[in-house]
């Protein structure tokens, strides 16, 4: 799909005080943009906004010109801490619920359904480890497992909270080579990331953020020493007086 | 073989027997929906916060299943709902709010016993008997299996994503919050009913002990629901034989039989059993130690 996504004027504010202020950018379909900046600097808080899970102060956000009211579009992939490994479920069993948005509660599982979740677990590289109970797969796997769910829910945009956090270098590796495998086909994936060194491989589009927008646009322009001065070393402006 | 099925020639007997399958196979059921949401203590604070209701019912309009019903309904919301407001307003966080609330509310329930209009004994509340079970009582407990039981079927879906990833759930519209509501409002209802088999103090043991015995050996969600029916009404009925021919009360037997299924699903389940996993031979360790020396 080719899509655009306009985030116009977008203030997000915890009891009343601004984490991300007054946001103004558009992402296209079709590009994976690193979500970079300092503790603090409002990235969690920005995708769960875009997530629909926390309330918008002000502004907008809207894809191909549409409220992005139909939750299906957007798939949030929260970080690691906040799920239970233990829970009795398999690969496959977490791939088949990205259908259950798309199928409702009552509609059954059909030829098609089969078929994408079948090709989720072949895009996330999993299809040997389908039967698998979550918690027995490696921290990589288990990252793919969820961008395999997010992948049969047939989602436009990807919101990754810090995935590459906790992964060795081959399991990074393996994870980029999956998002890129999305980005190829026409997705949008934001993505939270700490760690600057590795940036510029990873992302083709760059967003710093410091509770207001310090930069955006294509890696090579972006991910400058004077952007990332000036995002790393300015205090954040929490709207309370110093 | 006629000893199993001699006692059920008493008329007593064939309704109790009825009772367990019914009872044992909802709370099993909604057990694991209770043990993957981790409500199991707050399932315990419901059971013992439904005493004053339980009470102000029989001194109000006597012990007829539908006053019990109610006061027992309304005195457990009451814990769950007062427990969440606590938690949600104050520094206070969810589990010491409801044990504040439910164990203030199980005295007073023992309080109130004791002006019952009908003289009641406090033991039939809390250890229940299911040999004493009447037709009143066995159309509650159809009537809530039935409705336990087709809202879990009709919600699999949205339960399942909600007690997963509460998160994910709502950006995709889920209403988690009333989700978990009707959990609690199952779950009561769930121990109004085995209430009368097994009273209020062992009433937990018939919901979370099947679906964790599962939890033990399986890797499937639709495993611990049907699963947990299943060894309910199946634990049920053996601990029934076993209260009558070893003349011990039938609600313990019953959770006896359930807790040593779950001692034994903790010991040799094959895939997360503590022996089982001893006796699993170290061939990998061995090799590597091999191609080291």
């Amino acid at each position: 799909m080719n899509g655009r996504l306009v985030i116009e004027d977008l203030t997000v504010s915890y009891h009343r005080i601004p984490a991300v202020h007054h946001l103004d950018v558009q992402l296209a379909s079709g590009s994976c943009v690193g979500l970079l900046g300092p503790n603090g600097a409002g990235k969690t808080t920005l995708l769960k906004a875009l997530a629909g899970l926390l309330p918008i102060e002000t502004g907008r956000v809207r894809f191909n010109g549409r409220v992005i009211a139909d939750a299906r579009l957007i798939t949030y992939v929260p970080q690691r801490e906040a799920v239970d490994w233990d829970f009795p479920i398999t690969v496959r069993g977490l791939a088949e619920m990205g259908r259950y948005s798309v199928l409702g509660i009552w509609k059954p599982f059909g030829a098609r359904d089969e078929a994408i979740v079948n090709q989720a677990l072949q895009v996330a590289e999993l299809d040997a480890f389908a039967n698998r109970q979550i918690k027995a797969l490696s921290g990589g796997q288990q990252q793919r497992a969820f961008l395999a769910r997010a992948w049969a829910q047939e989602a436009e945009i990807y919101l990754l909270d810090e995935p590459f956090g906790g992964l060795d270098k081959n399991a990074s590796t393996a994870f980029a080579e999956a998002i890129h495998r999305l980005r190829d086909s026409g997705k949008l994936l934001i993505v939270s990331h700490h760690n600057l060194a590795d940036a510029a491989e990873l992302f083709d589009h760059i967003l710093i953020l410091n509770g207001e927008l310090v930069a955006f646009g294509p890696t090579e322009q972006t991910l400058t020493k004077g952007n990332i001065d000036r995002a790393y070393s300015t205090k954040i402006f929490s709207g309370r007086k110093q | 073989m006629s000893w199993i099925t001699e006692p059920f020639q008493y008329e007593f007997m064939r309704r109790a027997l009825l009772a367990c399958v019914l009872i044992g196979f909802t709370n099993g059921f909604l057990g694991a929906y209770v043990v993957l949401r981790r409500l199991a203590l707050v399932a315990d604070a419901l059971s013992h916060s439904m005493l004053p209701g339980l009470a102000l019912a029989a001194m109000l309009i006597g012990l007829n299943p539908g006053g019990l019903l109610l006061g027992g309904l309304f005195a457990a919301v009451f814990v769950a709902l007062g427990g969440h407001l606590i938690a949600s307003s104050s520094r206070v966080k969810d589990e010491t709010a409801v044990a504040a609330l439910y164990i203030f509310a199980f005295a007073l329930g023992i309080a109130l016993i004791k002006y019952a209009r009908v003289k009641v004994s406090l033991d039939h509340f809390l250890f229940g008997n299911i040999l004493g079970i009447a037709d009143s009582d066995l159309l509650t407990s159809y009537l809530i299996s039935v409705t336990t039981l087709l809202s879990l079927v009709a919600l699999q879906r949205p339960l399942l994503l909600a007690l997963f990833e509460a998160s994910v759930a709502r950006t995709q519209g889920i209403r988690v919050g009333l989700l978990l509501a009707l959990l609690i409002v199952l779950i009561v209802l769930a121990m109004v009913s085995s209430l009368q088999a097994v009273g209020v103090l062992l009433s937990l043991g018939l919901l979370v002990l099947p679906a964790a015995t599962i939890y033990l050996l399986s890797d499937s969600y639709a495993a611990m629901s049907w699963g947990g029916g299943i060894i309910g009404a199946t634990s049920a009925v053996a601990g029934l034989q076993i209260s009558f021919w070893a003349n011990i009360p039938s609600g313990p037997a019953i959770i006896m039989v359930l807790g040593i299924l779950f001692l034994a699903a903790y010991l040799f389940g094959p895939k997360y059993g503590i022996a089982s996993r001893r006796l699993r031979k170290r061939h990998l360790h061995e090799e590597s130690l091999k191609r080291w020396k």
